[in-house]
């Protein structure tokens, strides 16, 4: 019995719509989880503010709470200034964070497992960063890698550096989600496809099969709090770079 | 690496470890677009707003209380207040109404002694003088009755009674004496 952990990031062309270039545009699984994210995202945000109790219930608790959780963060890093960026990592942190943890329901799609999605997202939070941090401060913005207090003679060796790992945040910043979700989820599959093929053996191997069985309990409790801190961690980076973006001051 | 790791692995018909595979980014850009704007929209426009009102107006409500809470107290503490001083207001007039009965009764009473013992001091000098006036009665008859004895005596010693007169100038002598 062979069971293969990487089919679970197969993407599947579930309706091929048009060809731009030779590029095929298609409705895949991967663009359905997507869907099933931002309605979920919404029906949660939405629906369980459609009453504006005062006195919350249980599902506007948590939506109250992490409306409060993201803007606090944000407010810790970069200042009111900041502010206006609300919505954008709010949408961020929402977006990955329900990625994650469908992704974590048997047989579903982890769409933060792919890449490209983690790229594109921090590439996105990268051009923010230099547009509004030009826009809004002109070329003073350079004066980030530029660091206070450095003496002359080091600043031609300290200046690339802050150059290069300005460059290479969004590579860092979307390997970090990317791996973690892929590792994990092909651990949780490796151990419960060691409970099926223990299990083909015979009573001996029934009982074998509980080791990788508990296995998996404690490995979907760690992979449920990689989920919400990846997502956290995701988020309050962009915070991070947001604010240099706002005071490139140090 | 992991690429060439997966090919070996991958169900047949995949080439590449599927993160990789490139033909699908097209499809994946797209669809991240299409679907992160949606979410942003609905967030920025209907969700975000609306839990901003939520908690702008429940933190309103709770100062509002608060505040409202705060002006009963100031209004609680000052009827207290009030009270407490009529209390102590009536505990004074009540100790002075005290004091002012007890002096005009211990004045009464002093009143009321000094005439009782003027009256005892009078009925006293009266007993006196009549003890006095007694006392001079009994000694008037004391000298008639030592006249008697005196005669009375001689007699039995002389064989004869003696005149008045002499008994008399007898006495008034030894009396002297």
């Amino acid at each position: 019995m062979h069971i293969d952990p990487i089919e679970q990031f197969q993407i599947r062309n579930l309706l091929p719509l048009v060809n731009i270039g030779g590029h095929q545009i298609a409705f895949t699984n991967s663009a359905a989880y997507m869907l099933i994210i931002v309605v979920l995202v919404s029906v949660l945000l939405i629906g369980t503010t459609a009453r504006r109790a005062v006195v919350p219930g249980r599902l506007q608790s948590i939506t109250e709470l992490s409306y409060e959780f993201m803007a606090t963060t944000l407010r810790n890093a970069t200042g009111t200034e900041g502010m206006k960026f609300f919505p954008f990592v709010f949408t961020l942190f929402m977006f990955i964070l329900f990625s994650n943890l469908i992704g974590l329901i048997p047989y579903s799609f982890t769409v933060t497992s792919q890449l490209i999605v983690t790229v594109i997202l921090a590439l996105l939070v990268f051009f923010i960063v230099v547009i509004y941090g030009f826009w809004k401060n002109g070329w003073r913005w350079m004066m980030l890698f530029v660091p206070k207090g450095v003496p002359v003679y080091f600043l031609p060796m300290i200046v690339p550096i802050e150059v290069l790992s300005f460059l290479t945040r969004p590579v860092s910043h979307s390997v970090r989600l990317f791996a973690n979700m892929l590792a994990g989820h092909i651990t949780l599959q490796v151990f419960a496809a060691f409970i099926i093929m223990l299990a083909g053996y015979g009573v001996l191997g029934w009982f074998g099969a509980v080791l990788p069985f508990f296995m998996v309990v404690i490995l979907f409790a760690l992979e449920l709090l990689v989920a919400v801190v990846q997502a956290y961690v995701f988020a309050i980076l962009t915070c991070i770079y947001l604010n240099d973006a706002i005071h490139p001051g140090h | 690496m992991a690429a060439t790791n997966a090919t070996t692995e991958a169900a047949a018909g995949q080439s590449k470890f599927p993160p990789f595979q490139s033909e699908y980014y097209p499809s994946q850009l797209v669809w991240l677009v299409l679907t992160f704007v949606l979410l942003y929209a609905l967030m920025a426009r209907l969700a975000l707003p609306r839990i901003g009102a939520i908690l702008a107006e429940r933190s309103k409500r709770i100062a509002d209380d608060i505040a409202a809470a705060q002006r009963l107290k100031e209004r609680s503490d000052a009827a207290h207040a009030a009270y407490e001083k009529a209390l102590a207001d009536a505990r004074m007039r009540a100790q002075s109404i005290a004091n002012t009965t007890r002096e005009q009764q211990a004045a009464a009473a002093e009143a009321t002694n000094k005439g009782l013992e003027a009256k005892l001091h009078e009925r006293l000098a009266a007993a006196d003088k009549s003890i006095a006036a007694t006392r001079a009665a009994a000694m008037d008859n004391v000298g008639a009755i030592a006249a008697e004895g005196a005669a009375a005596i001689v007699e039995r010693l002389i064989g004869k009674a003696p005149a008045a007169h002499e008994v008399a100038a007898a006495l008034g002598k030894a009396g002297k004496s």
